[in-house]
């Protein structure tokens, strides 16, 4: 039985007890899905403390997740009607579009950046007790999916006020934000895990976001930039820029990225995904005693 | 039948000083990324090997542990500080992974390592509740039904919803051991948490700890306490630098730790009379610590035992008068008492106490009765000269040794036990109408 058993892995014997072998000669699996799945109620009570802490006074909670993404788009609006430039199509107001890109743009970045502090900031618990670490990184991504329902709640409110109504695509927006949370958690799995290692990274990751913000199209639609064909490839593989473009696409009926690109950016992420989880494992198995 | 709950073979766990303690900086890694590129050409020219890692810097937490933990029984792990007790029970709770060797669990473990392992600080005690089921991989169903015997137990009932931040240390260990206890593992790994909590608790927290034994849940217990060990488990294992000492029934085990202590505990010695502790007068040589049943010096002493403390020192002056005299202090620094071998000082009159020493290199030894002091940690502070006021030579806190209980005056008590030093004081009462 125990032959078959590998590093830390758990199986049920005859009279139905865990058996749980740790073996050091034997490398770490490279994903646990059946731990991490019996390991459900944990995300649950983490995501869940996250989301009570910011909402626990409603109003004051919902007031700080719109008032960012507002005020950026306020002053981004603001200064390109000042340049007398428009980095977006005339289909519809510039607002949306740049509404629609800062409020995707911000699920990204608070996954990543909260992703990337996650094991650091919980320190106390991974000296102390076993679970699977992988835990952590997953918790956090279900504060910005409220904070995201929350900004989808005030774009559809200016949608409305400027009468414009999303087509049959629609439907397809679920995706899209799906693929974006996946995104940031490839990401995620690799900066939290370097982070834990090299202490350095929390201060490198928000600037780094802060390159990706102006690289991606976020304050401006990708088909508004003169970029050279032969850079289109290298321009999609940041998944990012082909998902802002669906994200845009699915809402307002701008135009969407070519499929070309699509497939770029999602072979980027499944590299990074799978190399994030294995790094993220290695990394693991020392993590008490390093962090 | 031979029902193993815990399988350990050859168990090591290796550290890199000085490198689990500072945090790496990715531009470190970058610059020496960057010096061994710059290295690269030299040494493919020339033919040494690349420098091996050196073991200098390697320290060994554990090294080659085998046991075996049958199911039901409670188990008990002791050895001094830095032994191997705590990576052991990391390693067993699976917090980290073993450079070597391989560890069997069968079932589903709950570990109660220190207080407040594995709250958190902003969730109130009934979210907390729920928290601690999920660390052990419990659904929310499971965790409801055991939620009210917890609370119970616990007696938060007033605050349940209070964050455990603003608990006290007795309620969070209450909560933590009725979670633990509750939860129903069937392994539990219990470190130094029993002895701490008022005696009604102390005593509930041992009924529960027997209870989970008799339910046919396997327990580890780690302690410096040695009357928890004696009294709850009945196999025990020794770990003495990191490597299985002794393991057997707890009473052989508990008398091999007393007995043998580290081979540099219970003296210091200083060889060369130009820089010991004193000057031109009088220098200090050695303090050595021993219980009267061993002629070796150690720092393990049972609370039964007679202690000897010597303190030997060289006089560099002719007919100097010279005593030898100690503090002692406890764990908090509370002087407990002074004595020296002056003439009234010393119950029993020391032929030297005080008299003109010709020069040359004197042994002074103190008995302190058996029954004395209380558990714990005692600093010695030697010194010598005229009286207890005029040191020549002292050596604050230089040694230390440890009083080890070994429950023969306690009955059914394992807490702590209040005060310094703690005499066999005999008792009579009569009926006076």
């Amino acid at each position: 039985m125990s032959s078959l058993a590998d590093n830390a892995a758990s199986q049920r014997s005859t009279e139905g007890t865990r058996l749980v072998v740790i073996d050091a000669a034997r490398a770490a699996s490279w994903f646990d899905w059946r731990e991490l799945w019996n390991y459900r109620e944990l995300i649950w009570i983490l995501a869940a403390r996250d989301i009570t802490v910011r909402y626990r006074q409603a109003v004051v909670g919902v007031a700080w997740v719109v008032l960012q993404p507002v005020a950026e788009m306020v002053v981004f609006s603001g200064l390109f009607s000042l340049l007398g430039k428009r980095p977006a199509g005339e289909a519809v107001p510039y607002t949306i579009s740049l509404l629609c890109g800062l409020l995707l743009w911000q699920l990204f970045a608070a996954i990543v950046g909260s992703a990337t502090s996650c094991l650091v900031d919980n320190r106390p618990l991974l000296t102390k007790v076993y679970f699977p670490r992988m835990v952590l990184p997953l918790a956090v991504c279900l504060r910005p999916l409220v904070d995201f329902g929350v900004g989808l709640v005030v774009l559809a409110g200016l949608m409305a006020w400027f009468h414009v109504a999303p087509s049959l695509a629609l439907l397809m927006m679920p995706l899209v934000v799906l693929a974006t949370v996946i995104t940031a958690l490839a990401l995620g799995l690799w900066l939290s895990a370097l982070n834990a290692h090299y202490r350095d990274f929390g201060y490198i990751v928000p600037f780094l976001l802060r390159i990706g913000f102006f690289v991606s199209p976020v304050i401006y639609e990708t088909a508004s930039l003169n970029i050279p064909t032969q850079w289109h490839l290298l321009y999609s593989l940041n998944p990012m820029s082909s998902l802002l473009e669906s994200f845009r696409w699915s809402l307002i009926g701008t135009a969407g990225p070519e499929v070309i690109e699509v497939v770029a950016s999602l072979v980027a992420t499944i590299l990074v995904l799978v190399t994030g989880a294995w790094y993220f494992r290695r990394v693991e198995r020392f993590l008490a005693d390093r962090i | 039948m031979n029902d193993v709950a815990l399988r350990v073979e050859n168990l090591a766990k290796v550290f890199q000083m000085g490198h689990h303690l500072a945090y790496h900086r990715f531009t470190e890694f970058i610059e020496n990324m960057a010096k061994n590129v710059a290295r690269l050409p030299s040494r493919l020219m020339s033919s040494k090997p690349a420098k091996a890692k050196t073991d200098a810097n390697l320290f060994w937490a554990l090294d080659d542990v085998s046991f075996e933990v049958q199911r039901g029984e409670v188990f008990g792990v002791i050895g001094r500080n830095g032994a191997g007790k705590s990576t052991l029970l990391k390693l067993l709770s699976r917090i980290t992974t073993p450079t070597r060797g391989r560890i069997e669990i069968r079932g589903r473990v709950g570990s109660l390592l220190e207080v407040g392992t594995g709250f958190h600080h902003e969730l109130t005690g009934r979210e907390n509740v729920f928290l601690n089921g999920a660390f052990l991989g419990m659904t929310r169903r499971e965790i409801k039904q055991k939620f009210d015997a917890i609370v119970a137990f616990a007696e938060v009932e007033r605050f349940l919803d209070t964050p455990v931040k603003h608990y006290s240390s007795g309620m969070y260990i209450r909560l933590a051991f009725s979670i633990a206890a509750h939860l129903e593992p069937e392994i539990l790994i219990v470190d130094e948490v029993l002895g701490v909590g008022d005696a009604a608790f102390q005593k509930k927290s041992m009924d529960v700890m027997r209870d989970v034994a008799r339910r046919g849940c396997t327990c580890l217990i780690v302690s410096h306490n040695l009357p928890t060990i004696t009294n709850l488990c009945t196999r025990a294992l020794l770990l003495r630098s990191g490597r299985l000492a002794a393991n057997g029934p707890v009473d052989e085990v508990v008398e091999q730790y007393l007995a043998t202590g580290l081979s540099l505990g219970g003296e210091i010695v200083w060889n060369d009379p130009a820089t010991a502790p004193g000057y031109d007068i009088v220098r200090l040589h050695a303090v050595r610590v021993r219980h009267t049943d061993s002629l070796s010096s150690t720092a393990d002493i049972g609370i039964s035992q007679e202690i000897e403390i010597e303190i030997s020192y060289w006089n560099l002056l002719d007919q100097e008068c010279l005593s030898a005299g100690f503090t002692l202090r406890d764990h908090v620094a509370t002087s407990v008492f002074t004595t020296s071998s002056m003439r009234p000082v010393s119950l029993t009159p020391d032929a030297w106490g005080g008299m003109p020493h010709p020069v040359g290199l004197f042994r002074s030894v103190c008995r302190i009765p058996a029954h004395t002091l209380n558990e714990g940690r005692y600093a010695i502070t030697p010194f010598v000269g005229h009286g207890l006021t005029e040191p020549f030579a002292r050596a604050e806190d230089v040694l230390s040794f440890n009083i080890h209980d070994t429950g023969e005056m306690r009955g059914e008590y394992f807490g702590h036990w209040p005060g310094v030093v703690r005499p066999w004081l005999p008792w009579s009462t009569e009926q006076m109408s």
